[in-house]
């Protein structure tokens, strides 16, 4: 047994060696992975050794290594015990003490580690919606309506809320109308009750696209994507002023397009 | 001084990116492509803005053939020469362009429903 286990341990070293130099040489990735094939292949010949011959000799080169995972585990269990040990000492302290001691887990406690980017952002973020939560609204247009739209005969679709989303927008409704009309490419007219008869079929889908993009053009700011803007005519263009930051930049006009001829040619001409 | 005189001209030409950029087909120029409804559920596509250098109507043929749909050049006063397609092709006709490198994505616009 003695006299076979060191010739073992010798093959296994001599199997070892010529891995050292190649581990040496190669990038870190095989090496992540060759001790963990080594220490599997050690594993069984481990088994067959006994522990007194287990001897250094064997484990010299795996040893370390070993021991930096398995260091690593105990590390990392022993400071997710500890947090967790922490934590539940301070809420045994809570209910004990009944004094609220702010339960707040900051996963740089219990280390030295300089805090990361992600989590000095939260923390902005959080003081800035508790003191300040106007600052730090970034409540966007969820409050308006979904266009509603009507078949009025056949061949033609109402926009009952147009006057409604017209004035959510703070938006002139001839302007918001010409969009309208030049996108789809048909006719329309704002009826007795100003609602928008758009001639063709069109789904509340269709409308909510162009309102989007009609939105994003021309109602909200570029820099701080506010609502609170206006439209004004100077000078021959158009000006979309923001109110919350004051920025304020040239919008296209609206032009009509290419409309193609459709329908019935009048006879003759 | 010699010195100074024969580092003064150089080649470099501050408008040369500007003029290569603008070399691009469209130059800045937009090509809208736009749909309309005709009757029930048929509709037609435009294509309009293309530069005058492209010739439209072996444009139109390979759309005809891509698509197998119907199509036409109409001739308009202000707007030029505007491909008229059946059907809803618009972003069929977005990216046969931009594949076919007639155009830029940038400038290409897509109006409609």
């Amino acid at each position: 047994m003695a006299s076979d286990n060191p010739t073992d341990i010798k093959d296994e070293l001599s199997e070892l060696v010529p891995f050292d130099p190649t581990k040496k040489k190669k990038k870190k990735k095989p090496v992540a992975q060759d001790p963990v094939e080594e220490v599997e292949k050690l594993v069984e010949p481990t088994e067959n050794l006994s522990v007194e011959d287990a001897g250094e000799s064997v484990f010299a080169g795996m040893k370390k290594k070993k021991k930096k995972q398995v260091e690593l585990d105990i590390d990392d269990d022993e400071d997710g015990d500890g947090e967790e040990n922490n934590d539940g000492k301070v809420v045994e302290d809570e209910q004990g003490e009944g004094i609220v001691f702010g339960v707040e887990r900051f996963p740089w406690e219990g280390t030295d580690r300089d805090y990361k980017y992600e989590e000095l952002l939260g923390r902005v973020f959080n003081t800035l919606r508790e003191n300040n939560p106007l600052l730090a609204g970034d409540r966007r247009r969820t409050v308006m309506r979904p266009p509603q739209v009507l078949r009025e005969g056949t061949k033609k679709t109402v926009f009952a809320n147009f006057m409604d989303s017209c004035k959510t927008m703070h938006r002139q409704p001839e302007h918001v109308m010409n969009f309208l009309l030049a996108e789809m490419g048909t006719t329309g007219s704002l009826d007795g009750q100003q609602r928008l008869v758009v001639k063709g079929r069109f789904a509340p889908k269709n409308f909510e696209g162009i309102l989007k993009r009609y939105i994003n053009e021309y109602v909200i700011c570029n820099g701080c994507k506010s609502a609170d803007t206006i439209l004004s005519k100077e000078n021959r263009l158009f000006f979309l002023r923001c109110e919350q930051c004051g920025s304020s930049r040239s919008v296209a006009p609206i032009k009509a397009g290419f409309v193609a001829r459709v329908g019935r040619r009048k006879a003759g001409a | 001084m010699s010195d100074l005189d024969t580092q003064i001209p150089t080649a470099f030409d501050p408008f040369a990116e500007a003029n290569a950029d603008n070399a691009g087909a469209g130059s800045k120029e937009y090509v809208h492509i736009r749909v309309q409804q005709r009757n029930g559920r048929k509709s037609l596509t435009t294509v309009q803005g293309l530069k005058k250098a492209f010739s439209k109507t072996k444009i139109l043929k390979d759309l005809k053939k891509e698509f197998c749909c119907n199509g036409t050049v109409v001739e308009d006063p202000e707007l030029g020469q505007v491909i008229q397609l059946q059907g809803d092709q618009r972003k069929n006709v977005s990216t046969f362009l931009i594949q076919a490198g007639i155009v830029k994505k940038e400038q290409i616009k897509i109006h409609g429903f």
